[in-house]
């Protein structure tokens, strides 16, 4: 199943990544490379067998629904790269009809 | 004196009994990174005036007479996906430049609460993703037993700090063998815990059901002693595993005999390094010697462990890293026109390439059409891989073989061929994918004089055979001391 210049170009958009006519095609031959390798699991006869989903053994350990303190606004905010009256500043989502 | 030469346990000792104190401690491992990292960039920050301030306030603890901790005083250098409130936490990406932490990693708040003192933070492969440090956003750190060769990677800054002596002990991360690898590499002694046991909040994720926090140091009693301050169930980590799981000192003194320990000689055909395989030797000898019942073990060829792991770890990333959009912290490609340019120009232009490959792969194993072909059968396989190893160690207590097949290679050698850097770590990752605990252990140089890693690996939970067998190792194939003094060149 090998992976073709299209399925790179559609699958970085869907990562939200731009690559370079170069890159693309850098992609498209180590991705057919690594992707050759990994067939390798299609040997394993996997009938039957349920997947593991997880590295812990149980079901994870939830703590009391009780609320802690977390981060001040301030503090939450304080990494962001741009911020207007405690929020996040993004482009504008929605234009109005022109 | 030679502080810098000493491990992190007789540095405590010294400073308990008042032979020196906690800041001719850490001065004396801050001139050494003044003196000595230009060469081989283990660091990305040092932050000198913190540790300073911190060695002060427990000298003064320690004048009152109050106990001090199990690491008072001991500078401990942090892998840079580790947060730390305040200071740069950048993953060595250029994504997360100039980010700073708004609060502490659990094992950070531990550590402090041990009197440890953080140094820095240590370079690595962005995101953990890679075998050989050369893949940081802030140029690659050199082997400092041979500058021309990598460190092993990801925590290839952690491990060569500790083997220069730039730290006594520091922290990795160990997603498929981050730890242990580079620890071979720079003949340092370096542990990966069981999933679970160590808190993972405050860990920049990488692959969660993967990725466990681990310590380096210079002897198999440091890494003892830093894991059973960093074990424990958190709160604040889902993943993390209730209950205890702290070793006690003494089961350094148990030795091994009758311990039961499987080579899995399957795994060690071709490719396997001449020097390796004698190390590989003397270090079943020198078990044998003591006492421990060494045994052939059969275990599913490892090819399969990488398959599936390059499929788990790739769509995992491909998740944790989505939150990389330029809004809430880190790079921003400020000025575009919509959400989606914002995102996209942030992404493309702050993660570099390896991170970019493996995005990919990642969503395209999730992506439909693919995801039963791909993702679903490496979950499969996990299970398979995980059986396996649980058979194993039902007639082995520990398994034996090398953390790598060859000692360190060159700078540059495998850069331009993805799978044969994924294929270093063949050895390593399928440990991972079981989720069990393991620790690399010096076995001598080559004959090229580059450090070569003996691995023993336990069950889950299985820390206290896994100390057992390592501290025998260590006392009979001897430590290697510090790399030498790397020459200008």
């Amino acid at each position: 199943m090998a992976i073709t210049r299209d399925d790179v170009r559609h699958t970085a958009a869907l990562a939200r990544l731009a690559l370079s006519p170069e890159e693309e095609s850098a992609f498209l031959l180590e991705l057919n490379k690594i992707l050759g390798y990994v067939e390798k699991i299609r040997e394993l006869d996997l009938a039957g067998i349920e997947p593991m989903t997880h590295g812990h053994a149980g079901t994870g350990s939830l703590r009391d629904d009780a609320a802690l303190d977390g981060l001040s606004q301030e503090e939450a905010l304080r990494g962001a790269p741009e911020t207007d009256e405690g929020h996040f500043v993004v482009p504008q989502v929605v234009r109005p009809e022109e | 004196m030679n502080l810098c030469g000493m491990s992190a346990h007789a540095l405590r000792d010294g400073i308990a009994a008042r032979r020196f104190s906690a800041e001719d401690v850490v001065r004396a491992f801050l001139d050494r990174i003044a003196a000595h990292d230009g060469r081989v960039h283990a660091f990305l920050e040092v932050h000198d005036t913190e540790a300073i301030a911190e060695a002060r306030r427990l000298d003064e603890e320690i004048a009152r007479g109050s106990e001090p901790g199990p690491l008072a005083g001991i500078p401990i250098a942090v892998k840079d996906n580790i947060c730390v409130r305040g200071r740069g936490t950048s993953c060595a990406s250029r994504i997360l430049s100039g980010y700073a932490p708004p609060y502490d990693a659990t094992v950070i708040e531990k550590l402090r609460a041990a009197g440890a003192v953080v140094l820095g933070k240590t370079n690595m492969d962005e995101f953990a993703m890679g075998s050989s440090t050369e893949n940081s956003g802030f140029g690659a750190t050199r082997n400092p037993w041979s500058l021309e060769h990598v460190p092993g990677g990801s925590s290839g800054g952690s491990a060569a700090a500790v083997a220069l002596g730039l730290a006594p002990v520091a922290l990795g991360s160990d997603t498929g063998g981050s730890v242990r690898q580079p620890g071979a590499f720079c003949g340092v002694a370096a542990m990966k815990p069981t999933y679970g046991t160590v808190s993972r909040r405050g860990l920049i994720a990488f692959a969660s059901s993967l990725d466990q926090i681990g310590p380096l140091g210079r002897d198999v009693q440091d890494c003892l002693n830093l894991y059973n301050v960093l074990c424990g169930p958190d709160p604040r980590d889902a993943t993390s595993a209730p209950g205890g799981h702290e070793v006690p000192e003494g089961a350094l003194l148990q030795g091994v005999r009758g311990l039961r320990v499987g080579v899995p000689w399957d795994w060690l055909g071709e490719g396997l390094h001449a020097d390796v395989e004698a190390a590989l030797g003397r270090s079943v000898e020198a078990l044998r010697q003591a006492g421990a019942l060494v045994g052939e073990v059969s275990l599913l060829d490892p090819s399969y462990a990488i398959a599936a792991y390059y499929i788990i770890a790739t769509a995992e990333a491909s998740a944790n890293l989505a939150r990389y959009d330029g809004v809430r912290y880190g790079a921003s490609a400020r000025g575009a026109e919509d959400p989606a340019g914002l995102y996209t120009g942030t992404r493309s232009e702050g993660f570099g390439a390896e991170v970019r490959r493996r995005i990919v792969l990642g969503t395209y194993v999730l992506s439909a059409g693919y995801y039963d072909a791909y993702y679903l059968r490496a979950q499969k396989a996990r299970r398979l891989i995980r059986d396996d190893f649980e058979r194993a160690f039902a007639m082995a207590d520990v398994l034996l073989l090398p953390t790598a097949p060859t000692p360190a290679f060159r700078i540059g050698e495998k850069t331009g061929d993805p799978l044969a850097m994924y294929l270093s770590d063949i050895f390593t990752v399928p440990l991972n994918l079981y989720a069990g605990c393991g620790i690399n252990v010096p076995a001598g140089l080559s004959a090229d004089e580059l450090p070569i890693g003996m691995q023993l690996l336990a069950p889950r939970f299985g820390e206290a055979a896994l100390f057992r067998a390592a501290q025998c190792l260590e006392s009979r194939l001897g430590t290697l001391g510090l790399a030498p003094e790397p020459a200008e060149t």
